[in-house]
């Protein structure tokens, strides 16, 4: 199934200049498979949106269909085909 | 020419002279990055970054910072994950790069520094449970390879205190004996201490110089004992030591008041210098100001490896002073920088 990556413009040096990335999913797919799915294509986005261990960098939301993941299910968050994931920075830093 | 590097909390500025008394300033690289940690050798480059929202990263370049590669992250094995590069640390070997980490690890690259790998001995060490954190979190931030045997590698943390192997990293023993913990029920514990910083010289690797928090120490044994050396500074706090690049007697330190009073005492900025390996000390003050409030943190002083030795600072601040003359005379090198996390200078 495809799904949508929305890239924000901060990130989009690491995404080899795309603002919006077309995912190809095996079903069942969730946010944490779009995104191995995702930086499998551009490594360097990884450690920009989780750590090691696959934990979502704190200050990054990931809006699937218009809901932040962290009010879902997190990483394990269904994605439906056709879903749009939009990535945005949160209000953080000085 | 002479290159100074300034790591700040928001980027890195590359300051360059021929005479190390005009400076120009080149910057912001990376910007609105965390730059904690910088290895400067030569033409080459190595900064940690570590960025609010997008984490830690470490980057290279190979000519002065007119182009960057993203190196491969620094990666924990497992139940861990890298929060912040705190020291990156060049070796005689050029293949050879050492990191110490928050949290308290040390990383080793035999590739130049484009893979790292844990090393397993001081992370899975039996006190790491013990090993607290400051308030800028807990974290190796000092790694002294011996400059003539690879076996041998000590470094230091806050808090836990200074470890050294003599294996190669397989095994690790603390090396805190005659250093103070005055926040601990022990005073002289094995090891807990809130070590800020150590330098060793090359020349003469079994003496090491150590600021602690409260108190400043010398070893002439490789660590094996410590000394007070704070009777003549204005106090014993402080975070940067560093020791002359060909005169291992010869000293450097910026005293702060005291914990509770992280300002030059009385607000006058002064480094310290004593050259008898600290058993005096004479207050470096000519072109540096009055009412500096403010602090010089752990690797936000250097020295360079030239002659007459170039020493560095710079502060929370924003400023960044120079001289070219081993202490004696200071110029402003910059002004109105973000806080400055690290220095590191030298002659390409």
């Amino acid at each position: 199934m495809r799904v949508v990556v929305l890239v924000p413009g901060v990130l989009r040096s690491a995404a080899g200049g795309r603002a919006v990335v077309d995912l190809d999913l095996a079903e069942p797919a969730t946010l944490g498979t779009a995104l191995d799915a995702l930086t499998a294509s551009w490594p360097l986005l990884d450690r920009r949106l989780r750590d090691e261990r696959g934990v979502l960098r704190r200050y990054v939301n990931f809006y699937v269909d218009g809901e932040e993941c962290r009010r879902l299910a997190g990483v394990d968050t269904r994605l439906e085909p056709g879903a749009e994931i939009r990535v945005l920075p949160s209000v953080a830093g000085g | 020419m002479h290159v100074l590097a300034i790591g700040t909390r928001k980027g890195l500025w590359l300051a360059t002279s021929a005479d190390r008394r005009s400076w120009d300033l080149d910057g912001p690289h990376h910007p609105m990055t965390e730059v904690s940690a910088i290895a400067l050798d030569h033409r080459r480059l190595l900064v940690g970054t570590a960025n609010s929202h997008f984490g830690p990263s470490l980057l290279a370049s190979e000519d002065l910072g007119r182009t960057w590669e993203e190196r491969s992250p620094i990666d924990f094995p497992a139940d861990a994950a890298l929060e912040r590069v705190w020291q990156l640390t060049t070796t005689a070997d050029p293949d050879v790069v050492y990191a110490g980490v928050q949290p308290s690890a040390l990383f080793r690259s035999d590739d130049g520094g484009r893979k790292f790998s844990l090393v397993e001995g001081l992370w899975e060490h039996p006190h790491r449970p013990e090993w607290g954190a400051g308030y800028g979190g807990q974290a190796v931030h000092t790694v002294l390879p011996h400059p003539r045997d690879e076996r041998r590698v000590t470094v230091a943390m806050s808090t836990g205190g200074v470890y050294r192997t003599f294996d190669g990293g397989t095994s690790w023993e603390p090396a805190n004996r005659g250093v103070q913990a005055y926040f601990l029920p022990d005073p002289y514990p094995e090891f807990g201490q809130c070590v800020h910083k150590i330098a060793r010289h090359p020349a003469e690797p079994d003496r090491m110089y150590l600021q602690n928090h409260h108190g400043v120490y010398r070893s002439t044994d490789g660590g094996d004992t410590w000394h007070s050396i704070a009777d003549g500074l204005p106090s014993d706090f402080g975070f940067a030591v560093v020791v002359h690049p060909h005169r291992p007697e010869v000293v450097y330190n910026f005293p702060l008041t005291a914990d509770s009073d992280r300002f030059p005492p009385g607000g006058a900025c002064a480094v310290h210098r004593s050259t008898d390996g600290g058993d005096t000390w004479t207050a470096l003050r000519t072109g540096l100001p009055d009412d500096f409030w403010t602090s010089v943190l752990r690797d936000a002083m250097c020295v360079d490896a030239a002659e007459p030795a170039g020493v560095y600072f710079g502060s929370r601040s924003g400023e960044v002073y120079a001289s070219a003359d081993e202490g004696d005379t200071w110029r402003c090198v910059a002004r109105h920088l973000p806080d400055v996390l690290c220095v590191r200078a030298a002659e390409v």
